[in-house]
């Protein structure tokens, strides 16, 4: 039976009822008196050397408060990167410097090369075009084979080269692996490219800065997943301000995706000249601007190997990528290729061997961080189609090769420095085998070729590692963070109770879903308990939402501070029943003595701890409890998936027909929450086998610079999905026994399209092993007549 | 400046603008109704949408002069008069049509505008007429889902698709 | 945007005066002049809407039995109104854009900006349409030159569309994924006195007529008709989203999905 509160609920979501009525606050709706206008003049070449920059006529413009180059900003530190990664000898990351607006160089179309602040938006526009730049244009640097050759012209001239790193993971005695390869029965090779892509949250990112004299004290409104680590870098690395005096508010926040966990320019920049200016700086982000200034996602190139046994059992996998970092290193942006990403290429399998070699490239083109997912899709990617050409190749079933090489025993510690705690891979694929009617395949691909059309079915299976995670591991790999979160539960005086949590919701439904968990965790009513987070000046120091950490991380700080409110709660309660601590129960919202019909109510003690006449001497008054929380490891969450498309053979045009996920995300507490993450991350992982594209011309131009050339997956691209996660094997060190859920769509499905595009060329005669997404119809009719 | 009067949600208002300022402007700037969203600049994403004299436009691609003595409805006058949310709000908070809450009035004030015009679309009738509104949260299930429902369809039946 | 004075007429003759003024520009629903001007790409000293003139608006069938269509028609009025008369040309407006857009856009801004990926210019060019402006009549072959090019003079307005209603015809279009212009229209229509098909999307030159195609199906009205006919790739667009070999691959395969419409 599905509950109808509490923890396993499928409670409507209290924060709808805002976002429906037009009473949500995002950034872009907070205007604060007497604001000015910021407009950011961004490079329009991909590579440049500025050789002068005359803003004299600007200034002059009408309404013009201040024009800023980077200049203004040689004092102040540039943007951080968060993650230093160890190259393969050893030695750090090179790690070039990141400027809040352009020095001595541009490097990519959209890189901020001076700031005007104006009375209005349209007379800062007016006063850039009148900044006259004498910029040098440079070869820009775009292939990164290329761009990784001796003597390729630098991104960054006090480099040495263009690898950021060069790095490797799993075994690192070439001979072992190549003896591995040598003796295999069978190999499997696979190039492929995972397209860059552009996050797109519907919000785009805006920033509001005030600064008060009378005070000192800043406030900075931004569009962020985490304002302590905002506040954090841009207070500690950026601009050198006392975080004290330093409030970062993340209000209503119209996605992420990832995309907003970064620390960027713009938001420091109007906090700087909110001071400069000594008037509130207003910077709003037209759609135009975001495809040029908001960090994207993916772009590897990558080769994989899999080596088999006559058996059909893996016996290795090597790889070798090499991943784009854009111009710059964004916040996270060298995690993502490496600790998130080469993690993560053992999948479900128990193959003994395994080596990942990536190589990080600086090119001119927008920097590259995490989107939805990162590193842990591409590892995904290119080790499920391998699996699925090899099965093509060795004319076994797909499904029955994976399940042959699936991790059964666990804990399981894989080659590449993981420690998978739970799961349970065949118990899930006989969830998709059954979810997904894969019996009736036959039957719909007989009636798809009776239309003229050719029907295909595409099976991926996933692990990711979420939590984002011990910060004691994440310490020793180069994170320059700790990854823990927090939570303060505060119970008021009549009983209701406000929780102060470190993640961020963006439609996430942390406003609904945590509060589950404490009135189930209690026994009262979920609407006596409210969420307050996303404000630095309210909530304690939390790292933020992604990973899809927010439940497994900060929920179990929640349920640990929760914990001690109880342990207080029922001391009062001992006091007041005359009883010993050790004999009080609580359940639904009483204290009773066991065994006895002696009880108070929880409104009654917490009102005890707030009125303390009848108290115990030793316990302090009220009722409010912080709890930090760092994982012990990594959540786990696996899933299988299924897709059927069908195939248009005239025109190469492909339609999702069916999709289907099964997914173990251990315990859940509101399933239709949960479905929705899941069906959001299919739509992104469509978006991405199908449609979308960020691509730059030879010259560094941006050619899917706007929604007109970069193709968002529409209402009508995609069907209804089915969704089971039935299949629950909890996780075995965090309190609730959650594992994450925010990021496994986005995961699991672009293999599953690309898998079934493939199988319905083949079945119709079409010898075509690969193609690169996005599988458009123009790409399909190319392979169908190569 | 020039002035620009309209009926907004059933109310007289009236402003100074510039030729250049748009709806979209008008309604969140000048009115501070800013449960009408910005989130393109193509005419693509549909976060804009309003109904003027009854039917849905992308406000931030029209001109606030150009709805001079026009009748506006926006999603701060969707709701029923008590204050409680109308049918299609309903129906979108029941079956979770909404994540980030960004795209939602535009979503809904497209929803609305295709009911007035088709009381039981289909489920392919929903999306197609959906093509000018982009959602990156839900994948469009719920919202398709919550349309339905709107419209007294039962789907009971998607859950288990 | 760069500011401008905006001035909305109610006659034709009041929106040509308007017009005669230096860099004035005409607005119909502007879906596409607005994104243009917000990027800054176009600065006119003044817009003057064409939305407020009654008689560029709605659908009629005039005595010949053609359908007229007033200049300033948003493309959801031809969805409805035209349905019956000229049920391709009806269904064509019905796939511009999206419903929101579908309100604003109007057919005579969409044949003065002729973008070569537009569905009108197919419609137009394909029924033998006369563009009629407030100083002549202008014949759809005279009326398209070339990719954002038209036969209108500084100020000239397209008052309306006047379309001969052939004895079937039909729209089919292959969607450019993102922007949902035409990667490839084909716009076929069969008169009395022959067939005509007219391509959008996928030339450089914009909208254009394959004669060979109506030689051929002047010959023998059915799909196989086409067999061994192709289109020359070298004109075609190549992008993002197909190159000019693919192009020139749908224009044979919506042309034939077209005519099996019509059959």
């Amino acid at each position: 039976m599905p509950k109808d509160s509490g923890i396993g609920a499928s409670s409507k979501r209290r924060e709808d009822v805002r976002f429906l009525t037009g009473a949500g606050n995002y950034t872009d709706d907070i205007n604060v008196h007497g604001q000015a206008y910021v407009h950011f003049l961004r490079s329009d070449i991909a590579h440049g050397r500025i050789k002068n920059i005359d803003t004299s006529a600007a200034e002059a413009m009408p309404g013009v408060v201040k024009v800023f180059t980077g200049k203004d900003f040689e004092g102040v530190g540039g943007i951080p990167c968060g993650w230093e990664v160890t190259d393969k000898h050893g030695a750090p990351m090179q790690e070039p410097p990141h400027p809040i607006l352009a020095q001595g160089k541009v490097r990519h179309v959209g890189d901020p090369i001076a700031a005007v602040v104006a009375d209005s938006l349209e007379q800062a526009r007016d006063a850039a075009e009148a900044i006259d730049l004498d910029i040098e244009e440079l070869p820009a640097v775009l292939d990164m084979k290329a761009a990784a050759q001796e003597g390729a012209t630098l991104v960054h001239d006090d480099l040495k080269n263009n690898i950021c790193y060069d790095w490797q993971l799993g075994e690192t005695d070439d001979a072992k692996v190549n003896e591995v390869f040598a003796n295999a029965a069978h190999v499997t090779t696979l190039d492929l490219v995972n397209n860059r892509l552009v996050a797109n949250p519907m919000e785009p990112r805006v920033a509001v800065a005030e600064y008060s004299r009378g005070t000192e004290e800043y406030t900075l409104y931004t569009t962020s997943q985490n304002p302590h680590v905002i506040r954090l870098l841009m207070c500690a690395f950026v601009l050198g301000l006392p975080e004290h005096k330093v409030r970062v508010v993340a209000p209503d926040v119209g996605g992420g995706f990832g995309t907003k966990i970064f620390h960027y320019a713009e938001e420091a920049f109007c906090t700087f000249a909110a001071k400069a200016c000594n008037r509130p700086v207003k910077w709003t982000a037209s759609r135009s601007e975001a495809f040029m200034s908001d960090a994207q996602g993916r772009d590897h190139v990558s080769t994989i190997e899999l080596a088999l046994d006559a058996d059909n059992n893996f016996i290795g996998l090597r790889t070798d990528t090499y991943a784009n970092l854009g111009a710059y290193l964004s916040t996270f942006s060298s995690s993502v290729p490496t600790w998130l990403h080469g993690t993560l290429m053992a999948g479900n399998y128990k193959t003994p061997v395994i080596q990942v070699n990536v190589k990080a490239m600086f090119t001119n083109t927008v920097p590259v961080d995490a989107y939805r997912g990162a590193g842990r899709p591409e590892a995904t990617y290119q080790l499920e189609r391998v699996v699925d050409k090899a099965a093509r190749e060795l004319g076994v079933d797909p499904i029955a090769l994976r399940r042959q090489n699936f991790v059964t025993q666990f804990p399981y510690d894989t080659p590449v420095a993981l420690t998978y705690d739970t799961g349970d891979y065949n118990g899930t694929m006989d969830k998709l085998e059954a979810a997904a009617d894969l019996a009736g395949f036959a039957a719909r691909r007989s009636e798809s070729e009776a239309n003229g059309k050719l029907r295909g079915l595409g099976i991926n299976c996933y692990i990711e590692a979420c939590g984002i995670a011990p910060s004691n591991i994440v310490g020793m790999l180069g994170a320059r963070a700790g990854l823990y979160d927090a939570a303060t539960v505060r119970v008021n005086a009549t009983g209701s109770i406000s929780v102060m949590v470190g993640a961020h919701s963006h439609g996430q439904g942390h406003e609904t879903a945590f509060p589950q968990v404490v009135a189930d965790m209690i026994g009262i009513d979920e609407s006596m308990v409210e969420i307050v987070h996303g404000d630095t000046s309210k909530i304690p120091f939390g790292m933020g939402t992604y990973g899809s950490r927010s439940l497994a991380v900060c929920g179990s700080a929640m349920v640990k501070a929760t914990e001690k409110v109880i342990e207080k709660a029922k001391r009062i309660a001992a006091h007041l029943l005359e009883a010993s601590e050790a004999d009080i129960e609580l359940k639904d919202g009483q204290f009773s003595v066991a065994g006895t019909d002696k009880s108070v109510a929880w409104g009654d003690v917490t009102l005890t701890a707030y009125v303390p006449h009848n108290y115990p001497l030793e316990v302090e008054p009220g009722l409010e409890e912080t709890a930090f929380y760092d994982p012990a490891n990594f959540t786990f969450p696996a899933g299988a998936y299924a897709c059927e498309v069908e195939l248009d053979p005239e025109t190469g045009q492909v339609s999702i027909e069916k999709f289907t996920a099964a997914d173990d995300f251990g315990n859940i507490v509101n399933p239709m929450i949960v479905d929705g993450q899941v069906h959001g991350g299919i739509g992104q992982g469509i978006g991405q086998a199908l449609l979308e594209n960020c691509a730059y011309d030879e010259n560094g131009q941006l050619l899917s610079a706007s929604f007109m050339d970069y193709a968002m997956p529409r209402a009508d691209d995609v069907p209804f999905y089915g969704v089971d996660h039935s299949s629950q094997t909890p996780c075995t060190h965090n309190p609730l026994g959650v594992k994450g859920c925010g990021e496994a769509g986005a995961i699991g499905s672009p293999p599953a399209v690309v898998n079934a595009v493939l199988d319905a060329l083949n079945s119709g005669g079409k010898a075509v092993d690969h193609i690169d997404m996005p599988v458009s119809p123009s790409r399909v009719w190319a392979a169908m007549n190569s | 400046m020039t002035q620009v009067s309209m009926t907004v949600n059933g109310k007289s208002v009236s402003g100074d603008v510039e030729g250049r300022t748009l709806l979209s402007s008008f309604l969140r700037d000048h009115l501070s109704l800013t449960g009408t969203h910005v989130g393109c600049d193509t005419a693509q994403c549909g976060a804009c949408v309003v109904h003027v004299n009854g039917e849905a436009v992308k406000s931030c691609n029209m001109l606030a002069l150009e709805a001079d003595g026009a009748d506006v409805g926006t999603i701060e006058g969707q709701a029923n008069q008590d204050g409680s949310l109308n049918v299609i709000q309903q129906a979108f908070q029941d079956h979770h049509g909404l994540q980030c809450g960004f795209c939602t009035p535009g979503m809904v004030m497209s929803a609305a505008a295709l009911l007035k015009e088709n009381p039981r679309p289909t489920e392919s009738e929903i999306r197609k007429y959906l093509e000018g509104n982009l959602c990156r949260c839900t994948g469009y299930h719920n919202i398709v889902k919550a349309i339905m429902a709107a419209s007294g369809q039962d789907v009971g039946h998607i859950a288990a698709e | 945007m760069y500011n401008f004075e905006f001035e909305k007429p109610s006659t034709i003759a009041d929106a040509a005066a308007a017009l005669g003024s230096e860099d004035a520009q005409a607005l119909g629903g502007g879906q596409t002049l607005i994104p243009t001007l917000k990027q800054r790409l176009a600065a006119p000293s003044s817009l003057v809407s064409l939305s407020g003139i009654a008689e560029m608006q709605g659908v009629c069938i005039e005595d010949d039995g053609s359908v007229a269509i007033g200049g300033a028609t948003p493309h959801a009025v031809v969805a409805r109104e035209a349905a019956s008369s000229y049920p391709a040309l009806a269904a064509l407006a019905g796939q511009i854009g999206d419903p929101a857009v579908r309100n604003r856009g109007t057919i005579g801004g969409s044949l003065a900006n002729n973008d070569p990926a537009a569905c009108y210019p197919a419609g137009a060019l394909g029924s033998g349409a006369t563009i009629i402006t407030n100083t002549r009549q202008i014949a759809a072959e005279e009326f398209f030159e070339g990719m954002f090019s038209t036969a209108l003079d500084e100020g000239e307005i397209i008052t309306s569309v006047r379309f001969p209603v052939p004895q079937a015809a039909s729209y089919q279009k292959f969607l450019q994924p993102a922007s949902r212009f035409a990667l490839v229209g084909v716009y076929l229509a069969r008169f009395a006195d022959g067939v005509r098909v007219a391509v959008t999307g996928a030339s450089e030159d914009g909208v254009f007529r394959w004669s060979e195609a109506e030689e051929a199906l002047n010959k023998e009205f059915r799909a196989d008709a086409l067999t061994g006919l192709s289109i020359n790739p070298a004109n075609m667009i190549a992008d993002l989203h197909g190159s000019k070999a693919y192009r020139a691959h749908l224009v044979s395969v919506m042309t034939k999905r077209a005519i099996e419409a019509c059959m």
